[in-house]
C-alpha cells in the first residue's frame, strides 16, 4: 500500500459505539482497601438522549473523501509521526475532526473552506491540489499562514490564518487525547493512585520545598483504611 | 383529562434529591416515617457501569471529551446545564442571571465542587456586623451542632486552624499539596495572603464500612463509583434506603404545585410524569420543597389558590425576592518556572483544590463589605477537548513566534504542560429585595408551567469587591513570577471581571427565613410561616450566603429542619 491507500484504508474506519458491557477494575491494589467498581469497557456514560445524538452524526457525512485525505495529509504535516508514539492519522485524527465538525457546525466554514482554499493555492502555485504536492511545496503554501500574531483576536486574522490555526488546534487535540498521544506527553493518571505528595526530585527542580508543619497535619496514608474517630474537639484520633 | 391521584399518603413528601432533600429524606427516614422523594430527573447511581464516566480516557468518545451536550465537558455528571431544552427562563430587559439546574437523582449534588465550608459567626450576622443586608434569626451557635454532625456523617477534609470566622469540625486529614499549589502558597504568602489545607467532602480516610476511600483519580465532577466523594443519592439517600428507611422515589416527575385544602394547609403535591406527560397527585402531611432556591420557590409561586392567591406562603410577597449568588472574578498566569516538568509522576489528586485562602481582610479598611476567598487550580491534567489549542502562546513571553508546524509542537507541547495556575475569588454579595425572580405570566415550560423570570444587578460593592480579588491576583501572579493571560487584568470597564449573577452557581434567599412573617417566608425553622405543614430545606431561606459556598450549610439546615418536623409530627403539631 502506498502512503495515500494507508491514508484511506485509516481514515474511512466506522466510528460507532459498542455497547459491550463489562468487566471489574480494581481500584486500589491495596489490602487496605480492596475496592472494586464495575467498569463498562467500551460505554462511556451517555444518556439516551446523548447516544441518539452521536448516531446521527455518525450517520451524517461532512467532508468527501478527498477532502478527508487533505486533512490527514495536513494533519501529518502538522504533526509528523514519530517512533513509537504514532501521528495524527494513527490516533484517528481525521476522523476526530470529521465529527468535531458536525457536532460544532460553526467550525464548518472554516474548514470546508479553509480546504478549498489550500487547493485553490496549490493549484495556481503549482498546478495541483495540496495533498498531491511533495512536502516541500506544501510548506512553501504553509509557512505564510503557520503563525500568527497573538496580541491580535484570531476571528479578524486572514481565513487562511485561522485555517490553520484550527487545524493545528484540532490535530494537536486529537491527538493529544489519544491513546498514543497521552504516552508520548507521559500523563500518568486516570487511575488508582495513592497520592502521597510530590516527588523530591521535582521539588528540587522548581525549588520549592514542602513546609514540615503542613506536611504533619496530611493524610497519613498507612492509616486510611482505618474508620475516623474524634475526640470532642476535632482531633483525629486514628 | 383527569389528573391521577394515588390513595397512599404519605408522612413526607420531599420535592427534589439534591443536597437538602437527600438530607431530609435521611433524617425523615431514618426516623421511621413513609417518605416519597419526588424529582424531576432520572434514576442516578455514580456506580452504575452504564452511565459512569469516573476512569474513561478522552479517546472513548468520539468528541473527546468536548462540552457540546454538557457544559463542563462530557465526562462531568450533571444532566442539565444553563439551558434545557423545553424548560426555558426569562429575563427583565437590562438584567441577567445564569440559572444552573440538574436534574437527576442527587441534583447538582453529583458534579459539584465539594468545597465544603461552614458559615462563621460573623455570616449569621451581617446587618450587625456592618449595616448592610440583615441578620439570620439563628446564630453560628445554632448550628454548629448539625455542623458537627454532617462532617461526621458526610466527612470531609481539611484542619483546625482556630481562625475566628472559619469554624474548625471535624476533619479528615487532607492530602499534601500539589507541585502549582506550593507555587500559590509562597507567592500568596509573600502579599501577605494566607493559604490553609483545602476543605472538601472527599474521604481521604474511611468514614465507614458503606463507603469507599478516595483513590485519587482528580475527578469528582464526574461522581465517584467508590461513594468516596459526597454525592446526594450514593451518601444518604441509598444509606437511608438500605438501612430499612421507607423510601418511595418517583423519578421523572416534575411538580408542579403544592397542593391545600379548604383551611389553606397543603394536602401533597401535583406533579407531572416526563414518561406519558400525565398529571399526578399526591398526598402527603407535611410537604418538604428542597428544588433549589428558585426552583422551590417557583413551586410556590405556582400554587395559587383561594387562600394562596398570592401563591403558597407569599402573604409577606417576598418570595423570590433577595436571590443572590456568590460573587466571583477569576484570573490566570503562566508560570515559567513550572515549564518543562517531569511527567513521570501522577498527580491528580482529588478532583479539587488542597489549599485555598480564606478571607483576611479587616473590612472597616476596604470599600465594600463582606470578604472572599480564593480557590485555585492547575496542574498536569488529563488532556480532553482544547488540549494543546494555541499549543506554543507563551512563545511571546520570550519573543518566539506562536504557531508554527512540524516536530518542534512534540516539545512546544511538553514544555508548557502544566504551568499555568488559576484563580477564583468567590465572596459574598449582598441579599437585596430588588434582586429578585418572579413568574412570567407570559411563557410556560414543554409542562405547561408558567416559568421563572429573573431580574438581577449588581451593584457598585461587589464590583469594588471584584476589583480587589484582581488586585489581589496580580500580585500573586507577579510573586510567582508569572504572567497574567487570558488577555491581562480587566479594568473598569469591564467591572474586573465580575462574573454574571448565576454563574457561580450558589443560589440561594428566595425564600429567607426570619421572626417576621411580614419581611421574610420561613421561620427559623424552615417552616413556611403562613403553613405550617410545608417546609423548605434547599438555600431559599438563606438571609445571607457569606463568602462560604452554600452546600455545607444547606445539609446542616436541613438537618435541623428534619429534626424539627420529626418533632412536631411526634408532638401531632403539623
Ligand atoms: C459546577 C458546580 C460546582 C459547584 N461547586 C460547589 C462547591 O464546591 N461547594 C458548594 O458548597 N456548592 C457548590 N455548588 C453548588 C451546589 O451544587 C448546590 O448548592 C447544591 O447542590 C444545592 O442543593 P439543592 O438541594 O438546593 O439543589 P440541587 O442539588 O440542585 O437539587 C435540586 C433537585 O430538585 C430537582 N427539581 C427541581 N425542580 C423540580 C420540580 N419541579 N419537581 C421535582 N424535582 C425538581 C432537581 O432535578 C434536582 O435534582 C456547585 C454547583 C455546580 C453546578
Ligand atoms: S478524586 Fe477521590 S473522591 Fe473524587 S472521584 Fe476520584 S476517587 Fe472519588
Amino acid at each position: 500500500m502506498d502512503r495515500r491507500e494507508s491514508i484511506k484504508a485509516l481514515i474511512l474506519g466506522t466510528g460507532a459505539i459498542g455497547l459491550g458491557l463489562q468487566g471489574c477494575k480494581n481500584v486500589n491494589d491495596d489490602p487496605l482497601l480492596n475496592q472494586e467498581i464495575a467498569v463498562a469497557e467500551t460505554y462511556f456514560g451517555r444518556t439516551p438522549e446523548e447516544l441518539e445524538r452521536i448516531e446521527e452524526l455518525n450517520e451524517e457525512q461532512l467532508f468527501n473523501e478527498h477532502e478527508l485525505e487533505t486533512i490527514a495529509v495536513l494533519s501529518e504535516v502538522i504533526l509528523p509521526p514519530k517512533e513509537p508514539f504514532g501521528g495524527p492519522i494513527e490516533a484517528d485524527v481525521p476522523n476526530f475532526i470529521e465529527f468535531i465538525g458536525k457536532d460544532m457546525p460553526k467550525l464548518q466554514y472554516t474548514l470546508l473552506g479553509g480546504l478549498m482554499w489550500l487547493d485553490h493555492e496549490a493549484n495556481t502555485a503549482f498546478g495541483t491540489d495540496f495533498k498531491s504536492t511533495p512536502l516541500e511545496q506544501q510548506k512553501q503554501l504553509l509557512d505564510p499562514i503557520a503563525y500568527y500574531d497573538a496580541e491580535i483576536p484570531m476571528k479578524v486574522q486572514s481565513l487562511g490564518i485561522q485555517f490553520f490555526s484550527l487545524m493545528r488546534n484540532l490535530t494537536l487535540t486529537g491527538y493529544y487525547t489519544s491513546e498514543l498521544g497521552i504516552k508520548d506527553l507521559g500523563y500518568q493518571g486516570n487511575q488508582p493512585n495513592v497520592w502521597d505528595g510530590v516527588p523530591q526530585d521535582v521539588l528540587d527542580q522548581h525549588g520549592v520545598a514542602y513546609d514540615p508543619e503542613w506536611i504533619a497535619k496530611c493524610v497519613d496514608q498507612s492509616k486510611r483504611g482505618v474508620i475516623a474517630e474524634w475526640d470532642e474537639n476535632g482531633n483525629l484520633l486514628t | 383529562m383527569q389528573i391521577k391521584e394515588s390513595p397512599d399518603v404519605y408522612d413526607v413528601i420531599i420535592v427534589g434529591s439534591g443536597a437538602g432533600g437527600g438530607m431530609a429524606a435521611k433524617q425523615l427516614a431514618d426516623a421511621g416515617f413513609n417518605i416519597a422523594i419526588v424529582e424531576a430527573g432520572p434514576f442516578f447511581d455514580p456506580a452504575d457501569p452504564k452511565t459512569m464516566t469516573q476512569l474513561k480516557w478522552p479517546y472513548e468518545s468520539p468528541r473527546r471529551g468536548a462540552g457540546t451536550d454538557r457544559p463542563f465537558g462530557e465526562f462531568d455528571m450533571a444532566y442539565g446545564g444553563w439551558q434545557i431544552e423545553g424548560e426555558p427562563y426569562t429575563h427583565t430587559e437590562g438584567t441577567k442571571f445564569n440559572w444552573f439546574r440538574s436534574h437527576m437523582l442527587g441534583g447538582r449534588t453529583n458534579h459539584w465542587g465539594r468545597i465544603s465550608l461552614r458559615f462563621g459567626p460573623k455570616d449569621f450576622k451581617g446587618k450587625t456586623r456592618d449595616g448592610y443586608g440583615e441578620d439570620w434569626p439563628i446564630g453560628y451557635d445554632d448550628v454548629k451542632p448539625y455542623y458537627d454532625k454532617v462532617d461526621k456523617l458526610i466527612g470531609v477534609f481539611g484542619t483546625n486552624e482556630g481562625l475566628p470566622n472559619d469554624p474548625d469540625g471535624f476533619f479528615l486529614p487532607p492530602p499534601k499539596p500539589r507541585l502549582h499549589e506550593l507555587f500559590y502558597i509562597k507567592g500568596a504568602k509573600k502579599s501577605g495572603v494566607p493559604v490553609i489545607p483545602g476543605r472538601l467532602s472527599m474521604l481521604t480516610k474511611r468514614i465507614n464500612k458503606d463507603r469507599g476511600v478516595c483513590f485519587y483519580c482528580g475527578q469528582c465532577s464526574r461522581a465517584c463509583a467508590v461513594y468516596a466523594d459526597f454525592s446526594s443519592g450514593s451518601c444518604l439517600i441509598f444509606p437511608a434506603h438500605k438501612n430499612g428507611g421507607k423510601i418511595r422515589i418517583y423519578v421523572n416527575s416534575v411538580v408542579r404545585e403544592v397542593t391545600t385544602n379548604e383551611e389553606g394547609k397543603a394536602t401533597g403535591v401535583s406533579y407531572i410524569s416526563k414518561d406519558d406527560r400525565k398529571e399526578y397527585k399526591l398526598k402527603g402531611r407535611v410537604v418538604v420543597l428542597a428544588a433549589s432556591a428558585c426552583s422551590s420557590a417557583r413551586i410556590l409561586l405556582n400554587s395559587n389558590s383561594k387562600q394562596h392567591p398570592n401563591g403558597l406562603g407569599n402573604s409577606s410577597d417576598i418570595i423570590g425576592k433577595y436571590l443572590h449568588d456568590s460573587t466571583g472574578a477569576s484570573s490566570a498566569c503562566f508560570v515559567p518556572d513550572l515549564m518543562n516538568r517531569k511527567t513521570n509522576y501522577n498527580e491528580d489528586g482529588v478532583g479539587g483544590m488542597h489549599v485555598y485562602s480564606p478571607w483576611w481582610e479587616d473590612n472597616s479598611k476596604l470599600d465594600f463589605p463582606r470578604g472572599y476567598h480564593i480557590e485555585v487550580w492547575g496542574g498536569m491534567g488529563m488532556p480532553n477537548y482544547g488540549f494543546g489549542f494555541n499549543h506554543n502562546a507563551f512563545n511571546k513571553f520570550f519573543g518566539l513566534k506562536t504557531g508554527g508546524y512540524g516536530p518542534q509542537l512534540r516539545d512546544e507541547v511538553k514544555k508548557y504542560y502544566g504551568s499555568v495556575i488559576g484563580f477564583g475569588g468567590r465572596g459574598e454579595g449582598i441579599a437585596r429585595k430588588d434582586n429578585y425572580c418572579e413568574i412570567d405570566t407570559t411563557t410556560v415550560d414543554q409542562f405547561g408551567i408558567p416559568v421563572l423570570k429573573f431580574n438581577y444587578k449588581w451593584s457598585d460593592l461587589e464590583v469594588r469587591q471584584a476589583k480587589h480579588m484582581q488586585d489581589t491576583f496580580e500580585e500573586i501572579i507577579h510573586n510567582m513570577g508569572g504572567e497574567p493571560i487570558w488577555g491581562g487584568k480587566p479594568g473598569k470597564d469591564r467591572d474586573y471581571g465580575l462574573e454574571t449573577p448565576g454563574n457561580i452557581i450558589h443560589e440561594v434567599g428566595t425564600t429567607r427565613m426570619g421572626n417576621d412573617p411580614k419581611t421574610s417566608v420561613t421561620n427559623k425553622f424552615n417552616q413556611l410561616h403562613d403553613v405550617d405543614n410545608v417546609f423548605i430545606v434547599d438555600a431559599g431561606p438563606f438571609v445571607s450566603q457569606a463568602d462560604k459556598n452554600c452546600t455545607w450549610t444547606i445539609l446542616a439546615l436541613s438537618w435541623r429542619a428534619s429534626d424539627y418536623i420529626i418533632d412536631q409530627l411526634k408532638q401531632q403539631n403539623i
